[in-house]
């Protein structure tokens, strides 16, 4: 009876060990089977002429993705510069200003916003934000300005929650003594605070980052997607993800690992920016 | 001039709240714009039809039925994975290089974007293991996407229940496993279901990894080899080609009703969860 | 009288702390000994070490060795699941689990493969009995345990362990956070369970020991300092230390 209840245990744990495993393994396959695609590119054609390429004509051997790495970090920049200060802001009104009922439904209703699907997002950009961009600012509307305020609100609630949550690992001593000065609520926010919670909210706005550049289905609908260097903010752009996207239903051959490259350079940024933003949540003050 | 910081702090909260309430009321926006929009074109026959003319026509049902299929079969797999996963991480082990890596294999998967699972799905089960376009390609593909998010709700609900209960449990003559399985787990599912809820909204709302795994035909799913077309697949072409705005205003709305179900019911069960143990 | 539990040159640590010291104890077979001492005296990992609960704490180093009924419990072959069938333990808090007083107390014995609900049935209401708590929620079973009030919370964990059938019952101070009328019904249930089963009372309290003990060891700081029957250690101790703390001089 014990003997086979040490049998079970053991047994179990090796299930388990096998599951937890299984995450490792999936991470390797993905690794493995993109950079499989994509490498063989890089070497035949070259990292460089790939990399600083500035054209994009697979069928014909060209494969430069300059000008999508180029986009894909304005609309990121640009995404940061709409959503970090209203994403902080929130952040700072949720933890700091609002009262608790307020908060039960302030909080959820703006991690609902990270809910709506992207193409919805999309969507309702074509129809409102670029109409809009284009009779009162020129252009097309499918334009980097357009897609940097889409973005802007899709990465909210990452900048929203992760902020938040640095904020309100501030020790409450340190507010405490802060007012015992005589300080303004807004002081020992500013002065106090936000010094305190500064690795959290810089890991927020680069995950955000990391949100916002591996977007697609938005991007692809709002970007209008043009092979080059957007030279203003309402020129098209086309994306590193747009660019794998658009065409992978129907590419074959060189072409389809031209659009794996393209994923490995996605892959690598993505990754360097998780690898910054983990030091910045690492480096959080104890509690 | 110095201005008074009393003054400033009162800009600030009048300030501070116009930008909560602004970005609050982006989500209303959305979510009225949908409804107004798409409430004209929805009702018994747009839900239980099949679509007619490139879905320009008729309804949307064999998407409905494909969006179910793929967020159950996902759930069904991930859900003992990622459950198994943190039961290993919060009860089998110490932290450890061994934690510390599967850990990082986790918090990776979660950084990847849709899009790259896509690519992934697509030359590795579409292509590779020669499924084709194909439910099970799609399922595959976003139980890894989903994997993360189960795993990390559910080592935090493992995490919450008091250490004295395991304690008790054990002092009754219960196994490791007993425990476990007993009282740990029931504690924990308030918890652990918040995190399916949240997954199935994210299964739902998934487009990039989807289209390109479990392709975009029109036709119900019958088989596990059959491709098929998500409600969310279905409004992208819809919109994207310009087929009928009156047809992708409607699954619109059918879309974001279901995801906002499914996290409210995921918010409900994160509250019970909280109270259970504060 | 017969000897149930035998500590034999038991030494404790955790890490660098040394918490027994060369403890030596013969505890008989169908009585109440009380272990005394305050706090960091080694009585309550003493406890854990009988029960192996101890096997959860890290950084353990134990020498010596635990017996009962003649057998060592720390050697390999030992297996602390059925150890802990023999062997039952209340603890100073009460911790229901989060489900029905009926199977709060039904745990133990579906753990051993107790299914059909009349034999459980049984096994409940009987061990209800037991510890004095039948009467107050008899009508109730099927609601949560923690809607009793604590001194029933804690009656409830004595029934659960009760239940296991345990030939041992070690109580680590559990009156602790009682009020008196729920220590006096906890105090009239040992007194009767002490026909059927050895009993362990860790506790605080010295006025306790000496109503319901029939043997008393008093420890400190890791050594038992004095062990005899409870009327001797409280009327003639032998130790000053004892004395000084019977009379509440420290502790």
């Amino acid at each position: 009876m014990t003997d086979r209840t040490m049998l079970k245990e053991r047994f179990v744990k090796w299930v388990l060990i096998t599951f937890a495993l299984s995450s490792l393994l999936f991470l390797f396959l993905i690794f493995v089977f993109i950079l499989a695609e994509g490498l063989p590119l890089f070497l035949k054609v070259g990292l460089k002429k790939i990399i600083f390429g500035f054209k994009w004509a697979p069928t014909k051997g060209y494969f430069g993705i300059f000008p999508m790495i180029v986009s894909s970090f304005l609309v990121t920049f640009g995404a940061l510069v709409i959503g970090a200060p209203l994403g902080l802001s929130c952040a700072i009104y949720l933890s700091e200003y609002s009262g608790k009922k307020t908060k039960m439904f302030l909080k959820p209703a703006l991690e609902l916003l990270a809910g709506i699907p992207s193409v919805v997002y999309g969507f309702l950009g074509v129809i409102y934000i670029v109409p809009l961009v284009r009779n009162y600012l020129g252009g097309s509307g499918f334009s980097l300005i357009s897609t940097s305020l889409i973005l802007g609100v899709m990465i909210l609630p990452t900048i929203i929650s992760i902020s938040f949550d640095a904020i309100t690992t501030v020790p409450k001593t340190y507010r405490e003594a802060s007012a015992a000065m005589g300080a303004t609520k807004w002081q020992t926010i500013y002065k106090v605070i936000l010094p305190s919670a500064k690795s959290g909210i810089l890991a927020s706005f680069i995950l955000g980052m990391g949100r916002a550049i591996g977007e697609t289905m938005a991007v692809i609908m709002i970007a209008g997607n043009a092979l080059k260097i957007p030279t203003s903010i309402l020129d098209p752009l086309r994306t590193l993800t747009g660019n794998i996207a658009l065409e992978l239903a129907y590419a074959t051959g060189d072409h389809r690992l031209g659009l794996f490259s393209t994923g490995i350079v996605l892959m690598v940024i993505i990754m360097a920016l998780n690898y910054l933003a983990n030091f910045g949540i690492k480096r959080k003050p104890a509690k | 001039m110095r201005v008074n910081p009393r003054i400033i702090n009162q800009a600030v909260r009048v300030g501070l709240s116009a930008q909560a309430l602004f970005t609050v009321s982006i989500l209303v926006v959305i979510v009225a714009i949908i409804c107004v929009k798409g409430f004209p074109y929805i009702d018994f026959a747009f839900i239980f039809s099949f679509p007619e003319d490139m879905g320009r026509h008729g309804g949307i049902f064999p998407s409905i039925v494909g969006t179910i299929q793929l967020a159950l079969l996902s759930i069904l797999l991930a859900t003992p994975l990622g459950v198994g996963t943190a039961i290993f991480l919060t009860e089998y082990t110490r932290e450890s290089a061994f934690t510390k890596l599967i850990r990082f294999g986790v918090e990776s998967l979660a950084g990847i974007p849709s899009i790259l699972y896509g690519l992934f799905g697509f030359i590795f089960f579409v292509i590779k293991l020669k499924m084709g376009w194909s439910l099970l390609a799609g399922v595959l593909t976003l139980t890894i996407m989903i994997l993360p998010t189960i795993i990390r709700t559910s080592e935090e609900a493992i995490r919450a229940v008091p250490r004295q209960l395991r304690i008790v449990s054990y002092s009754l003559s219960a196994s490791k496993w007993e425990t476990i399985k007993k009282v740990v787990l029931p504690a924990a599912m308030p918890g652990i279901l918040t995190g399916i809820m949240l997954s199935i909204g994210r299964a739902v709302g998934e487009t990039a990894a989807v289209i390109f795994t479990m392709g975009s035909s029109l036709r119900l799913p019958l088989s596990l080899m059959d491709s098929g077309r998500t409600m969310a697949v279905h409004f992208y072409i819809l919109a994207r080609e310009g087929i009928s705005m009156e047809k992708a205003y409607g699954t619109a709305l059918v879309l974001v009703l279901s995801i906002l179900l499914i996290n409210v019911v995921a918010y409900y069960l994160m509250n019970k969860a909280i109270a259970r143990y504060s | 009288m017969e000897t149930k539990i035998t500590a034999s040159n038991l030494n404790l640590s955790f890490g660098d702390t040394h918490v027994l010291k060369d403890v030596t104890i013969d505890v008989y077979k169908n009585t109440i000994t009380g272990f005394m001492g305050p706090s960091g005296s080694g009585k309550s990992s003493l406890i854990s070490i009988i029960n192996r609960m101890i096997d959860f704490e890290n950084n353990v180093r134990i020498e010596g060795d635990v017996l009962i009924d003649g057998k060592s419990i720390l050697d390999g072959s030992s297996n602390p699941i059925e150890l802990r069938r023999r062997v039952g333990t209340v603890f100073a808090v009460p911790i229901p689990l989060p489900r029905s007083i009926f199977e709060n107390i039904a745990y133990g014995p579906r753990l051993k493969g107790i299914s059909d609900r009349t034999s459980l049935h049984h096994i409940v209401e009987d061990s209800l009995k037991k510890a004095f708590l039948w009467d107050e929620v008899k009508d109730r079973l099927n609601t949560s345990a923690l809607k009793l009030s604590g001194g029933q919370q804690q009656r409830l964990c004595l029934a659960r362990t009760l239940a296991l059938k345990p030939e041992i019952i070690l109580l680590d101070e559990p009156c602790s956070g009682l009020d008196p009328i729920s220590t006096a019904k906890i105090e009239d249930a040992l007194s009767e369970l002490k026909s059927d089963y050895t009993i362990i009372l860790v506790s605080n309290n010295t006025k306790q020991i000496a109503r319901i003990s029939d043997f008393s060891a008093f420890f400190y700081l890791g050594t038992l300092i004095e062990y005899n029957t409870t009327d001797k250690v409280f009327t003639a101790p032998v130790e000053k230390r004892t004395e000084d703390y019977i009379q509440g001089k420290f502790g």
